[in-house]
């Protein structure tokens, strides 16, 4: 088997770089996936506030992957269902496999990864006490809700405040479960603001802020969880121990990009991120293959994915029809003061024809800061922001012509307060 | 003054109400803020989405919304009621699953082919 190109993905990353590649002149392509339909987690997060940024109309999961989906038709894209990809090689061979085809080797002139991301669980989050059934991660509740038809618990207590949390608490209530608290780690909520206000004050859900789980109790399922209020150093104060009767626990604990197969070639992948290294048009380490969405850096929004897979698809396209300029240049992207990771890390100026897009998140809330791109000590170009937070993925725009001015091969990323001296 | 966080998109400005002088909204970046501030002190709504049962597609739930806002008072009726609503594959993107529920104005609606 022979394409020209292969995206490993159905889910919103890998549709919209498919598209993408198609457009900028790329015929044969392949989508790898390895659920029974395309879209990816879209298909379970029946909300809706997709699509603001790039529909400007509000749409719910489902409705957004679908827009994609639709726009697949007539492409000649092809799409192999309940396929999985055991491995790839490093003369970009795949080999994958279904129940139809059986084993297949495809050769191909470039990837695109967009495996996605998977949540964490108890385990990585090391919660003490018994494991009694009942324990779930939110986006396994969402799909056994939402897509399977089964009410998972009666009454639930949340683990984390991130979106996904935020959202299954809304979600169950509606459903006729009683959601005694939303308990949140950190003394902030990592989810977008509304959802705090349309899934938790709306139905009267507290939520718990600097607290966390410190007992599980139960013998066949969840009886009783203990709830602790922990210090600064986010430590457990004894004494402040609340018990909340539940039979259901969420865990809302962070996701982590899926990236056995990018591992498995030698891909370089970044400890911030615990995705592939990139570079400003979303290539990889490897020559040839590209990645793009939650793989890279887990996003807040769909939206931001489309922005990024269409970027990393027609970098593709522009790779497989020889049209990549030549790579003399090469600038280092560090992370500075309260910038906790980059992407892309690596920017190639000759590769840029206007601007690059630089992405990263902050290490804790901030208000009335500076984010100051600086090359050797001298600062090159710098952004306001009135509001920080590490929920809200920020985003930079630097022209070129910074990039020109840098004098040496790296620049730093940090954010300063407004009025700390220039 | 009543403050709020306006919900009507991912930026979540922090609207101010002021209820006395004609619900003058300050603290918005965009007109829909100005309307969802007086909304949601007048008569607050929301779109609702939920899920009704399917037979013979290749899920057992349907995912649906309400197709435009309906009063927040209304949202635990209307859940309820799709609670025994079943529907049989195949249902595309828009069809309508329930007509003007509770004399809302809103349609319960298909959010995906099935």
């Amino acid at each position: 088997m022979q394409y020209d190109l292969v995206v490993v993905g159905g889910g919103p990353a890998g549709l919209a770089a498919a598209l993408s590649a198609h457009e900028n002149g790329v015929n044969s392509i392949l989508i790898i996936e390895r659920d029974r339909e395309l879209g990816g987690i879209l298909n379970q997060c029946i909300h809706n506030g997709f699509g603001l940024h790039y529909f400007k109309e509000e749409l719910t999961g489902p409705e957004y992957a679908l827009r994609f989906i639709d726009m697949l038709q007539n492409t000649g894209i092809d799409i192999k269902l309940g396929t999985m990809v055991l491995d790839i090689a490093e003369d970009r061979t795949i080999q994958a496999m279904n129940s139809v085809d059986g084993y297949m080797m495809i050769k191909t002139k470039a990837i695109v990864l967009a495996m996605g991301c998977r949540e964490r669980t108890r385990g990585a989050i090391a919660i003490p006490g018994d494991r009694p059934s009942g324990i779930f991660t939110a986006g396994a509740a969402q799909r056994y809700l939402n897509m399977e038809g089964y009410m998972v618990g009666k009454r639930v207590l949340i683990l984390g405040s991130g979106d996904i949390g935020l959202i299954m608490a809304r979600r169950m209530t509606l459903e006729g479960a009683k959601v005694l608290a939303v308990v949140e780690l950190m003394p902030y909520s990592n989810g977008l603001n509304r959802n705090i206000v349309q899934c938790l004050q709306d139905y009267d859900i507290p939520l718990y802020l600097s607290h966390t789980i410190t007992d599980i109790q139960g013998h066949k399922r969840v009886e009783k969880a203990i709830v602790s209020k922990v210090d600064a150093n986010r430590k457990p104060i004894p004494g402040t121990e609340i018990e909340f009767d539940c039979d259901t626990i969420l865990l809302s604990v962070g996701l982590i990009p899926e990236n056995e197969l990018s591992r498995g070639v030698g891909i370089q992948i970044d400890p911030r991120t615990n995705g592939p290294v990139v570079f400003e048009n979303m290539e990889t380490s490897l020559e040839g293959v590209f990645a793009c969405g939650n793989v890279v850096h887990v996003h807040d929004l769909v939206d931001f994915v489309t922005q990024e897979s269409m970027r990393a698809g027609k970098a593709a396209a522009q790779y497989i029809l020889g049209d990549t300029p030549n790579q003399k240049n090469l600038i280092t992207v560090k992370n500075g003061s309260h910038v906790n990771y980059t992407v892309p890390q690596y920017i190639r100026p000759d590769h840029v024809e206007k601007l690059v897009e630089v992405f990263f998140r902050v290490d804790n809330v901030y208000s009335n800061m500076r984010i100051v791109v600086a090359s050797g000590g001298q600062e090159l170009c710098s952004f306001k922001r009135e509001h920080m937070a590490p929920g809200e993925m920020e985003k930079i725009v630097v022209p070129k012509k910074f990039l020109d001015e840098a004098k040496q091969a790296e620049i730093t990323i940090a954010v300063v307060n407004q009025e700390e001296a220039k | 003054m009543k403050e709020l966080i306006c919900i009507v998109c991912p930026k979540g400005c922090h609207l101010r109400v002021d209820e006395e002088n004609g619900y003058k909204v300050t603290g918005n970046s965009c007109p829909k803020g100005a309307d969802y501030g007086y909304k949601e002190l007048t008569h607050p709504t929301r779109v609702i989405t939920s899920t009704v049962k399917i037979h013979g597609g290749i899920h057992h739930r349907l995912p649906v919304k309400t197709s435009c806002d309906i009063p927040k008072d209304k949202i635990f009726d209307v859940v309820r009621l799709l609670d025994n609503v079943e529907v049989e594959s195949p249902v595309h993107k828009g069809d309508i699953v329930i007509e003007n529920i509770l004399n809302t104005g809103a349609n319960i609606i298909a959010t995906r082919n099935m």
